[in-house]
């Protein structure tokens, strides 16, 4: 392989990277705290609809990118609403969320943009100017855009977060023994639901990237992406830099079988490779990836 | 867990209601939003979809998976596991229906039969992967059934490739030997709808499943593995076993759902035929309460829904149903668990013992 082939190969991996890494990060924060987040889907889709709304009626990018930050959290807002205070089953809110968004957002596709299928074409962010970088093939434009070296920077943040800063220290305490933090004095809601809210922000900012990069919003759009950073969180341990980094193996093998297509190997499989190597994760072939021991479990002082 | 409130039947069905009430106010909002009348939207929905031989066929139609999937569901849940694999197994059993019904030679007593089953089987053994994994490894099943339907809708797209008729999506026509009725047959009055008798398989399915849970030691012991694994274990239950049981047991059902697309609709597989009905299986089983007549209900609610949803597009969005149909799901769960919190407040505070077998650890 050429270094020009293996260039583009990389920037292809990147690119399909970025939204994985984004919501698998944030996915680590929500459950590290103990609340699954298995919304994402909705989550990015409402923000990826709240970004074309920004930039096509307040005709700013970066006012769409807030827009779309601030949908992402209300979405998970509403996650943290129904699971954290009113306790319910964190797993069917998840499930809801994203059957939500899958309607809601086509129904306001429908009523503002006469479209079922896409939105008209809207201004992405702009390209950051970067020197000689720039002209690297495949690798250069694609490290201008906003997104990537935020993204870049973002992962790292997350880890740092969790696992260097009191407010990391308290957030996992309560999502293993949640009782224990509330003997501390630590607001067991509280944190959980900013674990919640940090995970809408990050896969809000996954949504904007969808949109901006296809400078529309498309129905259904995500087409399975929270699932797969869901899937990547798991094998990276609900670690923020594993789950990028598994987010970055299952990149790649997206962009191999988008090189492979028509030569004649079954792509069809390595579609179905990261649902496989995270089943294997789970079942503790990799590696053996343990949740926090209080996720999925409503915390209530009551001690019922 | 023995303590747990298990209030009476209406009280039981107040909550469902409420969730169903309160997502139909919220889509009136949305339908006044978009500069129409709630009440004519709703009433027309009504009125096409339960008011006409018709509508109420197409309704019964819509149901059909549903049905299937919300007993799937129901019953996963009842041994305490979640199953958010039907759809995948109901791709499957499709899947294998299909096949059968286009490539065995068989007379007609016999393949009917032999379709039905393929269907079963191939929903048992995909659903019994989760079981194995949960059993053996400890490996949850919720991230396993969605990715096992991932992986399922992967193998289907490889080898349905080679498969598929010239240009389209669909595989070789099933021999008429292998079709199931359609219920008009019986009911003239359902003149042309795609319900067919599938809807019977189902509501049978439901009797069944409703003798063994509440009838027999086997629905005994799954019921008990499900509210208390510890007691369960205790009593001699082997756990890993009756987890497997309960995945395969309800994988078949998932993919005996797919039957009523393929041999009793089109009369072939067909790419993405399930459309999110397994999924909704969920939501049946939720509103349901995980009891057979229940899920029959409330498959029959959903059903109207998505049928409901056609017939209103001219005036909304028929996005307005799959915006109730979540809503439902968050407010019912919702609900759910504010009553429980509520009926635990009323009773009074057990004294302070030791901590409960079983829960020790919890």
């Amino acid at each position: 392989m050429s270094a020009l082939a293996v260039l583009l190969f990389a920037a292809a991996t990147l690119r399909i990277t970025v939204p994985y890494a984004l919501a698998a990060a944030g996915a680590s924060l929500g459950e590290r705290g103990g609340v699954v987040c298995l919304g994402l889907e909705g989550i990015m889709l409402h923000s990826a609809l709240a970004y074309v709304l920004g930039a096509w009626y307040l005709h700013d990018p970066w006012l769409a990118l807030l827009c779309a930050v601030l949908a992402g959290m209300a979405t998970a807002g509403l996650h943290a609403l129904v699971t954290v205070a009113f306790r319910a089953d964190q797993i069917t809110s998840g499930i809801g969320i994203n059957l939500l968004a899958a309607g809601l957002t086509r129904f306001v596709l429908v009523t503002v943009f006469h479209s079922s299928s896409n939105s008209p074409r809207v201004p992405g962010l702009p390209e950051l100017p970067l020197g000689p970088l720039s002209n690297l093939p495949g690798l250069g434009p694609l490290l201008g855009t906003p997104l990537v070296p935020l993204t870049i920077a973002l992962v790292p943040a997350a880890a740092w977060l969790v696992f260097r800063t009191p407010f990391g220290l308290r957030l996992r305490a309560t999502g293993e023994l949640p009782a224990a933090s509330a003997a501390l004095g630590l607001s067991v809601s509280g944190l959980r639901t900013s674990g919640v809210l940090l995970c809408g922000a990050f896969a809000g900012i996954a949504g904007a990237w969808l949109a901006s990069e296809q400078h529309c919003f498309t129905d259904g759009m995500t087409g399975g992406r929270g699932y797969i950073a869901i899937a990547a969180m798991i094998v990276g341990k609900w670690h923020p830099a594993g789950a990028a980094a598994a987010c970055l193996l299952f990149g790649a093998t997206e962009a191999a079988q988008i090189a492979l297509q028509g030569s004649g190997f079954p792509s069809a499989l390595l579609q179905a490779l990261p649902y496989a190597v995270t089943m294997l994760a789970l079942a503790g072939f990799i590696g053996r990836a343990t949740p926090p021991r209080a996720l999925g479990t409503p915390y209530d002082p009551e001690g019922a | 867990m023995s303590e747990r409130p298990r209030p009476r039947l209406p009280l039981q069905a107040l909550a469902p209601v409420a969730a169903v009430v309160l997502a139909l106010l919220a889509g009136a909002v949305l339908i006044a939003a978009v500069g129409q009348s709630p009440l004519e939207v709703y009433g027309l929905l009504v009125q096409q979809a339960l008011g006409t031989g018709y509508g109420l066929g197409q309704t019964l139609f819509k149901c059909t998976p549903l049905l299937f999937a919300g007993l799937s569901v129901a019953l996963a849940f009842r041994a305490g596991l979640f199953n958010v694999g039907a759809e995948g197994q109901m791709y499957l059993g499709g899947f294998a229906a299909g096949m059968v019904g286009a490539y065995v030679p068989l007379p007609a007593p016999l393949l009917l039969p032999l379709a039905l089953l393929a269907a079963a089987l191939a929903g048992a053994l995909w659903a019994a992967i989760a079981g194995v994994l949960k059993a053996r490894f400890g490996a949850h099943e919720v991230i396993n059934t969605i990715m096992l339907n991932f992986i399922a809708f992967a193998l289907v797209a490889w080898w349905g490739h080679a498969l598929f008729m010239p240009a389209t999506v669909r595989t070789r026509g099933v021999a008429e030997a292998a079709w199931i009725a359609r219920l008009d047959v019986l009911l003239p009055w359902l003149r042309g709808s795609p319900a067919s008798f599938s809807l019977v398989l189902g509501l049978v399915l439901a009797v069944v499943l409703g003798v063994f849970l509440f009838r027999t030691r086997a629905g005994y012991e799954l019921r008990v593995l499900g509210l208390n694994p510890g007691a369960a274990e205790y009593a001699g239950v082997r756990i890993g076993r009756a987890q497997v049981f309960a995945f395969a047991l309800a994988g078949a059902l998932a993919g005996l759902g797919g039957t009523s697309f393929v041999l009793g609709y089109k009369h072939w597989f067909e790419q993405d035929f399930t459309a999110g009905a397994g999924f909704m299986g969920i939501a049946v089983a939720l509103i349901g309460r995980n009891h057979p007549l229940g899920v029959c209900l409330s498959a029959l609610f959903f059903g109207a829904l998505a049928y409901g949803g056609l017939v209103v597009n001219q005036r909304v969005p028929a996005d307005l149903v799959n915006v109730l149909r979540a809503l439902v799901i968050l407010f019912a769960i919702s609900a759910y668990a504010l009553f429980e919190r509520a009926a635990r407040r009323a009773r009074p505070k057990p004294e302070p013992a030791s901590p409960q077998p079983g829960e020790a650890s919890a």
